[in-house]
């Protein structure tokens, strides 16, 4: 068999130890089904006028309108219903949290092994500006960007990518440290192979391992600090619609007691974060040498 | 004594200048940031006059804000004018905006400090149960609730709070600081039966993240210190379990918790925006949201100013006393 295949098989075994992981592995890849195929899975487009009716405004769940549309779990202020509501604003806070993850991750790894490779005043400038910038809390350095420059896509993108990038560079550097003084990078060098060559295709892949952990984990981070930015209105404009956004629409409903309209989608983004948490979490005990 | 030690070791002394200088060169790049960055966001002239108001008028307002001088022109006043400490006036309140954020603070500071305690009295409780007894069947269920607490969001917990303990069952107030008393000089809501009440759930809510992080920093303390030769001796000695753990574990597990929760204190701060915006509690991060919204630059700038301020020093003092408790913090290239 092919080792590699050998290799991942025993890598799935390996991970299906943790029941509770797995289960947690599945209800992500079907949150991630929902997000990308939002328009085709949910019963009614939210966001569509000609459908929605202000009719409908505040139904509560299980219930249905006089043309026997049915709202499992009611509708908000506008008449959307919030199942289908909940499933673009899955693709909102899915999409901007995976995509800051991926750049996070790029930017993050580059400098994180530039440093460990090159060290010397490069390496402690980087690594000072990583302590210095881990010393603020995530929350405080997305508020400075967001109140300084506004909300929108891009600065909520930005923004996340900034609170997250220092803890990608700082797991890369601490194994690229480890990898440098292995034998084939030293024969990588010998081959007179250049420094990127070196640093990205040889040294990388093997980091990929912790840096994977820590990208679970931070997507989690990143996805709940959106909503919680966007809840706050300084996140996502409204017409990106993501799940913090529609808690906080339904919030100023709370106090007459219209309890669906903001717990629901509250509920979809604590099952979606807490099920990366769970994953990344048995995937860092199953990286950990410490603990085999 | 810190003196002295100051000047017999010169090698400590060019480490906490350098830190210092640091410290400087951060807030430096930090006022930039944030000075350039709201000065490019939105007309505030807009939102000040009303509508009706005629060229003069408008002109008048501009030239009084100083917002018809060049930008690096008002950077360099708004610096001057920092060091004097004064941070520029509110363009909604007409105060200044140093002034407001100090009459907010104590508001912020007490919510702070009592979810600090409330995080402290419930989890190490059971931190140190679920390192003491990692395989039984109430630790899983505390581990498992630490990692639902990591993943639910503040703000939304805050929201399920209010609707069941102050819609719902009509228990506790959800909006404001309630009555505030006054004890040995400090004005506070924590000295009043009326202020307590309300200070309960937003501290609450504010609690629950650093509750979770608590709870695991004390189990994997436990479970390192039970394995420890000390532990070994003392039971050998006769000692019951119950003081084992109420004084050799309790006691060695404090040093990390009160080390990382001394550090974390500024990050309630900084999340207290979050609570204090759900639960309408007048405090400095309601302040900062209120201001953003009604782009009121001044308090905006002031605010992540004092904030930044705050948090360098902090991180500078914690780092300081680290050098002189652990003098291999000194050692260069300290990131290994």
């Amino acid at each position: 068999m092919n080792p590699k295949l050998r290799k991942f098989i025993e890598f799935c075994k390996d991970f299906s130890s943790n029941k509770v992981a797995l289960v947690a592995f599945f209800i992500f890849l079907l949150i991630l089904f929902v997000a990308i195929f939002a328009p085709l899975v949910s019963p009614t487009d939210p966001y569509d006028l000609n459908t929605v009716s202000i009719m409908n405004s505040r139904l509560p769940p299980f219930s249905e309108d006089f043309s026997g549309n049915y709202f499992l779990l009611g509708t908000d202020g506008a008449g959307r219903d919030i199942v289908s509501a909940i499933f673009y604003g899955l693709r909102v806070s899915l999409g901007v949290g995976v995509l800051s993850g991926i750049f996070a991750l790029i930017i993050g790894s580059f400098f994180g092994i530039s440093a460990a490779f090159f060290g010397g005043r490069y390496e402690s400038l980087i690594m000072r500006i990583v302590d210095i910038q881990l010393s603020f809390p995530s929350i405080l350095v997305a508020l400075i960007i967001l109140a300084a420059f506004g909300k929108g896509v891009e600065k909520t993108i930005i923004a996340l990518i900034l609170v997250q990038w220092a803890y990608y560079a700082r797991t890369a550097r601490s194994s690229a440290l480890v990898e440098i003084n292995k034998e084939y990078v030293d024969a990588a060098r010998c081959l007179a192979f250049g420094n990127t060559r070196i640093m990205f295709k040889h040294i990388l892949p093997n980091c990929m391992a912790p840096l994977i952990v820590v990208g679970t984990l931070q997507t989690a981070h990143a996805i709940s600090l959106e909503a919680t930015l966007s809840f706050l209105g300084l996140g996502l404009p409204i017409t990106e619609p993501s799940l913090g956004l529609l808690i906080g629409n339904g919030f100023e409903y709370m106090y007459s007691g219209d309890f669906w309209i903001s717990i629901f989608p509250g509920v979809a983004l604590l099952i979606t974060v807490a099920s990366i948490n769970l994953v990344g979490d048995h995937l860092r005990d199953m990286f950990n040498p410490r603990l085999h | 004594m810190l003196w002295f030690l100051l000047l017999k070791n010169s090698k400590m002394t060019a480490f906490i200048c350098t830190r210092f200088a640091q410290s400087i060169l951060v807030l430096f790049i930090m006022s930039l940031l944030v000075f350039g960055g709201v000065n490019l966001v939105g007309d505030p002239v807009e939102m000040l006059i009303n509508p009706e108001a005629d060229q003069a008028e408008v002109e008048r307002v501009i030239r009084e804000l100083g917002l018809d001088r060049p930008v690096t022109e008002q950077y360099w006043y708004f610096l001057v004018n920092a060091f004097k400490g004064d941070l520029g006036s509110s363009f909604i309140f007409g105060e200044p905006a140093l002034k407001l954020i100090i009459q907010r603070m104590p508001a912020t500071l007490e919510l702070a400090l009592f979810s600090l305690f409330i995080s402290l009295i419930i989890a190490i409780p059971l931190g140190i149960y679920a390192g003491y007894n990692p395989d039984s069947k109430a630790s899983k269920v505390i581990m498992a609730g630490s990692i639902l607490g990591f993943s639910m969001p503040t703000f939304w917990v805050g929201i399920i709070f209010i609707m069941i303990f102050a819609v719902q069952l009509g228990w506790l107030p959800s909006t404001g600081r309630g009555e505030i008393g006054t004890f040995m000089g400090i004005n506070s809501s924590l000295f009043t039966l009326n202020g307590l009440s309300h200070v309960f759930l937003p501290a609450l809510n504010l609690a629950l993240f650093k509750i979770s992080s608590v709870i695991r920093l004390t189990r994997a303390g436990t479970r390192e210190i039970i394995l420890q030769d000390y532990i070994t001796f003392a039971r050998s000695k006769g000692i019951s379990e119950k003081r084992v753990v109420l004084i050799h574990v309790l006691k060695n597990i404090l040093i990390p918790i009160v080390t990382v929760v001394g550090l974390e204190f500024g990050s309630l701060i900084a999340f207290s925006t979050v609570t204090e915006t759900v639960f309408a509690w007048p405090g400095m991060g309601k302040l900062i949201i209120d201001s953003i919204y009604n782009l009121d630059r001044p308090v905006i700038v002031a605010y992540l100013m004092i904030i930044v301020t705050f948090f360098v020093f902090l991180n500078l003092i914690v780092d300081i006393i680290y050098t002189f408790l652990d003098p291999r913090v000194r050692i260069k290239g300290d990131h290994q």
